[in-house]
């Protein structure tokens, strides 16, 4: 394991987490991340969190989780890595609990319902403003367009199950963009 | 107790397959959680999603709400309510945890592979592809649903239009949209 400036305990790492996750309202938790185990904490280098998100976005789960259990790891091992993620996820977990409480309550309240239809509505417009700005490389080769639409369609209208998309999908996507001898130069 | 490992089987699996980050299987775990198991209405999915954008932290906390409410409607008690949100928030987030976690030991060796560029270029439209059947799924319910009327529908959809705007043109937090989302929704879709 490289040398990482400050060695922080689990209940610091917990408490630094869990203070992530109780303020970073409206996503993009990745630059929340950042801010505070490389810059205020100063807990990994730059480099080194690059490369935790690297591996993050490359496997299966969310990045953020993901960073944090890489993260949490670096710093204190297992006991790290559990601290950073159950930081993380906790106080939304919390507020969802009460959240749901007050929908499963007043669900059927006039007022209440058509407040959530607007939230509702606006949750996609996020999604799909989300999914066009990290997109935007793929949407414009016409490549990557392909697998994009053959996805969107096989998954989003037919209902075919996801392992068996990725299986099928998957594997040409990754053929077609091997490592080339030329790209090395 | 079935429910619970129903819940426990598919989430575990969406765990492991949200490649490039939790949005991705949102299409799958819409068709699992409403159509198949029937766990939830379109309605909630929709909702608890979009209540999921607005808690702090990881957007996919949501799926413990998921779970609470698939015990709901197997008319389970609300104590074991709470025991299949963990189940859910356990199986979603553990097994993706777990393979980061081995894997993070031996990504050193495998940083230098030239397959690694390959795999992540690869699956990156895939992602993106997953993405849009999100949009859809939750869309289908939430923007242009055919039980709503088309008036209904209109306004939905320009709301979830005028957010992807904004936050093009504008540095502003999604959560503070998606609240003025539900401010002009409540004003605007009561009467509808």
């Amino acid at each position: 394991m490289p040398p990482v400036e400050n060695k922080p305990t689990c209940p610091e790492i917990f408490r630094a987490f869990f203070r992530i996750g109780v303020t970073s309202f409206g996503g993009g938790l990745v630059a929340y991340l950042r801010d505070e185990i490389v810059t205020k904490k100063a807990w990994m280098t730059p480099d080194d969190f690059l490369a935790a998100l690297e591996i993050g976005q490359t496997l299966p789960g969310l990045n953020s989780v993901n960073v944090a259990i890489i993260a949490g790891r670096r710093l204190a091992g297992a006991r790290g890595a559990i601290a950073a993620a159950t930081g993380l996820v906790i106080p939304g977990a919390v507020i969802l609990v009460i959240l749901g409480l007050l929908y499963v309550r007043f669900r059927n309240n006039r007022d209440v319902a058509a407040a959530l239809a607007g939230i509702a509505a606006a949750a996609v417009g996020l999604l799909l403003q989300v999914t066009l700005k990290i997109g935007a490389k793929q949407f414009l080769n016409p490549l990557d367009l392909f697998f994009v639409l053959l996805t969107f369609v096989l998954v989003g209208l037919f209902h075919v199950s996801l392992p068996v998309a990725l299986f099928l999908i998957a594997p040409f996507a990754i053929i077609l963009r091997r490592p080339r001898k030329e790209a090395a130069k | 107790m079935r429910e619970l490992v129903s819940l426990l089987n598919v989430f575990c699996l969406l765990s492991l397959l949200a490649v490039g980050g939790g949005s991705a299987v949102l299409p799958q775990m819409e068709h699992e959680t409403v159509t198949v198991h029937q766990w939830v209405s379109a309605d909630d999915f929709a909702t608890i999603y979009s209540l999921g954008q607005m808690a702090p932290g990881p957007n996919m906390t949501m799926v413990g709400l998921i779970g609470f409410k698939a015990a709901n409607h197997a008319g389970m008690s609300d104590a074991w309510a709470f025991a299949a949100m963990l189940v859910v928030l356990f199986a979603f987030y553990l097994p993706s945890s777990f393979l980061t976690y081995a894997a993070s030991h031996i990504w050193d060796s495998f940083k230098e592979n030239p397959w690694r560029d390959s795999i992540q270029k690869g699956m990156a439209p895939i992602t993106i592809g997953l993405m849009l059947a999100g949009v859809y799924a939750v869309g289908k319910t939430a923007s242009f649903n055919p039980e709503h009327s088309f008036h209904f529908n209109t306004l939905t959809v320009s709301i979830g239009l005028a957010v992807t705007a904004w936050l093009f043109l504008n540095r502003i937090n999604p959560a503070l949209l998606i609240l003025l989302g539900g401010v002009v929704g409540w004003f605007f879709l009561r009467g509808i």
